[in-house]
C-alpha cells in the first residue's frame, strides 16, 4: 500500500494534482471516517424510516378518522417541504428547546448531537415516502388470494405473515430500493449541520489543502461508485426475489 | 342433538342474503348427504356462487340457517377455523399463492393450520400431487403452470386439509377449453372416491355424468331440482326449460 | 408515481387520494400553520413584554423572506427550463440507434443521476469561473447563475430518464406501424412517438419540478441570497433569540408547502386521469 500512497505523493509533486487523502494518513483517516459516517447514517435512517413506514401504513388503515388525517398530514407535510428546512427545524428549533446536559469537560452540550438530529430528520423524511409505498403494496395483494387462505383456515395473523407481507414486499421492493438510493444521496444534507459525513470531510480537506477541483471530482466519483454499487446490488436482489413465471 | 352421519352433512334452511338493496338469496333450502355430489346450475347472477361461499362463511347471511355437520354457520360465535377444516373450497381463479411452489402451496395449510409435522405434511402433499396427476411439477411455481394444472394444484391444496366436503366454485370457467377435461377428470376421481362435493358449474354434460342431484337456481331461489336423468329430460318449470334450451 | 407490478395476479399499485387530508380543505392549513407559528409566541409574549413578540418580528421580516422565496422560484423555473432542454436531448440520445451516442448518453445520465444534488451544486459553485471572457467581453457568472447551472445538472439527468422511460413504455407496434408506412425514424419520433409520450412524461416531470423547487434551498449552503439565507440573516440580526427559531423555520416550511402541495395534488390528478385513458 505504501508504494501506492507514495506514487500519489509523487503525482502531486510532479503534476500538482493533489489527492492528500491518498498519501497523507491524517487526511486518509478523515475520508474513511466520512465514508463510514455516510454509511452508518444511511443505515440508521433506513432502519427507522422502514419502521415509520410500517407503523404509518398500519395507522392509515385505522378506523379513527383523525388518526388517518394525522398520518396523511405527516406524509404531505414531509413530502412537500424541503428536507433541508426540515433538518434545520429539527436541529435548531426543536433542538434548542430540549434540556442541555453536562458533558465530560464540564461544559453544557445538547442532549442530542447533530448526527442524532440528522438521523431523526432524514428518517421522518424518508419514512413519509415509505408509508405510501407500504400501503400501496398491501393493497396490491388481491382479496381473492387472501380469501383462499381464509378458506384454508389460516388465521388473520398467519395470512398477514405468510401471504400478504411476502407478496406486498415483492411488489414494493423496487420503490423501496429507489427510496433507499435517494436516502443515501440525501444524507449529504447533514453537511449543513456539521455531521462529519463524506461531503463534510471532503470540505475539511479542501479547506486545508486548497484542492477543491480534485476533491470535487473525487466526491462525484465516490458517490457515483457508491450509489452505482447500491443500485446494482438492489437490481440483483429484485431479480432474485422475482416470482418465477411472472413478468419478463 | 348431535350430528350423526345419517343426517345431512350440509343443510341449508330458508337462507336469505342481500348485498345492500340487492337480494341475492331469497329463501334457499337444500340438503347434502355424505358422499353426495350435487351440482348447482343456473343463469349468471342467480346467486349460485354466493350460495356456496356462504357455506364456508366467506359471506355471511342475513336470515336462515346453514348447518355443516350439525354446526350452525350463521352464528356470530362460529369458530371459523373449525368450520374451514371441514369445508374445503376451490375457486374459479385458482387463487394459488404465487410465491410458493406447487408442493409448498399444498403443504402450507396442514403445517400452519393443522400443525402437522413437516415431513408428514410433505409426504401427504406429494401423494396428493400424484393423485391430481401432476407428478414432476412439485417445484414449479404457479406462474409456470397452465390454468388446468394450477386448478389441479388448488384441488390438491384443498384436499390436504382432509375436508369432509369440498365446494367447487365454477372451477373450469376461467380455463382454456383444452385443459377443462383434466380438471373435470380430477373431480370425477374424487367423486368416485366418495368425497362429498358441491359444485357450481356450467358444464352440463359433466353435471349429468357425475351429479347425484341437480339444483337449478334463478333470481335467488331454487326453481327445480332432481336427479340428473329426470332433471334434464323432464324439466317442469318454464324457467328451467328455457335455460336448458339455451344451453344444450 | 404509479408503481406497476408485473405479477398478473397482483393488482397494480395505486396511489390513493389523500382524502382525509384534503377534506381538511386547503384553507385549514393556514390557521393550523399560524397556530404552530404563534404557539410559542403566546407563552413568550407574557414572559418578556419589553421585547417584540416573535410574530411581530416575523411580520417585519415576512416581506423580505417572501422576496427571497420568489428568488427561489426564479431559480427553480430557470433550472427546470435549462435541465429539461438539455435532458430531452440527452434522453433522445439514449434511444439513438448509433451505439456510441446511446452509450455515452446513458453514462452521462447515470453519472449525474447517482450524484447527490448538493455535491453537484458544490461542483458548479467551485469549478465554474466567476466570469468568462467572450470576444473581449467579460461576462460575469454570479453565484445565483452558477446555482441554476448546478441544479440543472440533476434535472437534466432525470429528464433524460423520463424521456427514455416514456419512449420505451410505448408498445413496439407503434414503431412498426410507422415504419410500414415509410416514415423516417425522425418523422416517427416527432409525429408518432413523442406526442404520445407527453402525457406519460408530464406527471414525473412535474414531480421532478417539485423536488427541484425544494432543492433550491440548498443554494443557501453555497451562499446564494435565497429564502433560507435571508432567514438565517434575519435570525442573526435579531440577536439569535431562540424563541424566533420555530416561527421562522416554520414560516419557510409553510411557504414551500403552499407552493408544492398543490403541484403534488395536480400531479396525482393527472396520473389518475391518464391512467384511465391508457
Amino acid at each position: 500500500m505504501e508504494f501506492v500512497f507514495e506514487w500519489f505523493r509523487t503525482l502531486y509533486q510532479e503534476t500538482g494534482i493533489n489527492l492528500p487523502f491518498l498519501y497523507d494518513e491524517y487526511d486518509r483517516n478523515r475520508m474513511i471516517d466520512g465514508f463510514f459516517t455516510t454509511i452508518w447514517l444511511s443505515l440508521v435512517c433506513l432502519f427507522f424510516s422502514v419502521i415509520i413506514g410500517i407503523i404509518g401504513a398500519w395507522l392509515q388503515g385505522s378506523a379513527f378518522k383523525w388518526t388517518r388525517r394525522i398520518v396523511n398530514g405527516y406524509i404531505q407535510l414531509f413530502r412537500n417541504t424541503p428536507p433541508l428546512v426540515q433538518l434545520y427545524f429539527f436541529y435548531f428549533a426543536i433542538g434548542t428547546l430540549l434540556p442541555r446536559v453536562e458533558n465530560d469537560w464540564g461544559g453544557q452540550s445538547p442532549i442530542l448531537g447533530s448526527f442524532a438530529w440528522a438521523a431523526i430528520s432524514l428518517s421522518f423524511f424518508a419514512g413519509a415516502f415509505n408509508v405510501e409505498i407500504f400501503r400501496s403494496g398491501i393493497e396490491a395483494v388481491p382479496k381473492s388470494t387472501v380469501e383462499a387462505a381464509e378458506a384454508l383456515g389460516f388465521s388473520k395473523l398467519q395470512i398477514y405473515r405468510d401471504i400478504t407481507l411476502p407478496l406486498a414486499f415483492r411488489v414494493v421492493l423496487p420503490a423501496l430500493n429507489n427510496n433507499l438510493v435517494n436516502l443515501v444521496k440525501t444524507t449529504t444534507l447533514a453537511y449543513a449541520i456539521a455531521v462529519p459525513e463524506m461531503l463534510y470531510e471532503a470540505n475539511q480537506i479542501w479547506s486545508d489543502n486548497v484542492n477543491v477541483t480534485e476533491m470535487m471530482f473525487f466526491l462525484l466519483l465516490a458517490y457515483f461508485v457508491l450509489v452505482g454499487v447500491l443500485v446494482g446490488g438492489m437490481n440483483r436482489w429484485e431479480r432474485a426475489m422475482k416470482i418465477p413465471g411472472y413478468g419478463g | 342433538m348431535s350430528w350423526t352421519p345419517a343426517d345431512p352433512m350440509v343443510s341449508l334452511k330458508n337462507v336469505h342474503k342481500s348485498f345492500g338493496d340487492l337480494k341475492v338469496l331469497n329463501g334457499v333450502s337444500l340438503d347434502v348427504m355424505k358422499g353426495d355430489v350435487i351440482c348447482i346450475i343456473g343463469p349468471s347472477g342467480s346467486g349460485k356462487s354466493t350460495l356456496i361461499r356462504c357455506v364456508n362463511a366467506l359471506n355471511d347471511i342475513q336470515q336462515g340457517s346453514i348447518l355443516v355437520e350439525g354446526q350452525e354457520v350463521n352464528d356470530p360465535k362460529l369458530d371459523k377455523l373449525e368450520l374451514r377444516k371441514k369445508v374445503g373450497m376451490v375457486f374459479q381463479q385458482y387463487n394459488l399463492f404465487p410465491h410458493k411452489t406447487a408442493l409448498q402451496n399444498v403443504m402450507m395449510a396442514p403445517i400452519r393450520v393443522l400443525k402437522q409435522d413437516k415431513a408428514q405434511a410433505e409426504e401427504t402433499a406429494r401423494g396428493l400431487i400424484k393423485k391430481v396427476r401432476l407428478e414432476g411439477k412439485e417445484n414449479a411455481y404457479p406462474g409456470e403452470l397452465s390454468g388446468g394444472q394450477q386448478q389441479r394444484v388448488a384441488i390438491a391444496r384443498s384436499l390436504a386439509m382432509r375436508p369432509d366436503v369440498i365446494l367447487f366454485d365454477e372451477v373450469t370457467a376461467a380455463l382454456d377449453p383444452e385443459t377443462v377435461g383434466e380438471v373435470l377428470q380430477t373431480i370425477k376421481d374424487l367423486a368416485e372416491d366418495g368425497m362429498t362435493c358441491i359444485l357450481v358449474t356450467h358444464e352440463m354434460a359433466f353435471a349429468r355424468e357425475v351429479a347425484d342431484h341437480i339444483y337449478f337456481t334463478d333470481r335467488g331461489v331454487i326453481v327445480e331440482h332432481g336427479p340428473p336423468e329426470t332433471f334434464f329430460q323432464n324439466a317442469q318449470d318454464p324457467r328451467t326449460k328455457e335455460f336448458l334450451s339455451q344451453i344444450l | 408515481m404509479t408503481y406497476k407490478t408485473d405479477l398478473p395476479v397482483m393488482l397494480p399499485m395505486k396511489r390513493r387520494e389523500a382524502e382525509p387530508f384534503l377534506s381538511l380543505k386547503m384553507w385549514y392549513i393556514l390557521p393550523i400553520a399560524l397556530l404552530a407559528i404563534l404557539g410559542p409566541n403566546l407563552v413568550v409574549a407574557q414572559s418578556t413584554p419589553e421585547s417584540q413578540s416573535p410574530i411581530a418580528v416575523l411580520l417585519n421580516w415576512a416581506p423580505l423572506l417572501l422576496k427571497g422565496f420568489i428568488f427561489n422560484l426564479v431559480i427553480s423555473v430557470s433550472a427546470m427550463a435549462l435541465g429539461t432542454f438539455v435532458g430531452a436531448i440527452l434522453g433522445l440520445g439514449q434511444i439513438s440507434l448509433f451505439a456510441p451516442t446511446r452509450h455515452s448518453s446513458w453514462f452521462v445520465t447515470q453519472f449525474f443521476r447517482n450524484a447527490p444534488w448538493l455535491v453537484l451544486l458544490f461542483f458548479a459553485m467551485f469549478l465554474l469561473p466567476f466570469e468568462i471572457n467572450l470576444f473581449g467581453f467579460k461576462i460575469p457568472f454570479p453565484d445565483w447563475f452558477k446555482a441554476i447551472l448546478g441544479l440543472s445538472l440533476p434535472v437534466m439527468a432525470n429528464v433524460s430518464e423520463i424521456v427514455r422511460g416514456a419512449v420505451r413504455s410505448l408498445p413496439s407496434g407503434q414503431w412498426e406501424a410507422a415504419e410500414s408506412l415509410a416514415y423516417t425514424r425522425l418523422q416517427t419520433l416527432w409525429l408518432i412517438i413523442l406526442p404520445q409520450c407527453v402525457k406519460r412524461m408530464l406527471p414525473p416531470w412535474m414531480n421532478l419540478y417539485s423536488i427541484l423547487t425544494m432543492a433550491t434551498v440548498l443554494a443557501s449552503i453555497v451562499g446564494v441570497n435565497e429564502v433560507m439565507t435571508l432567514t438565517g440573516q434575519a435570525l442573526a440580526s435579531e440577536g439569535g433569540r431562540p424563541d424566533l427559531l420555530a416561527p421562522f423555520y416554520g414560516f419557510v416550511l409553510l411557504l414551500f408547502f403552499i407552493y408544492c402541495y398543490p403541484i403534488a395534488k395536480f400531479t396525482v390528478w393527472l396520473e389518475t386521469k391518464y391512467a384511465v385513458i391508457s
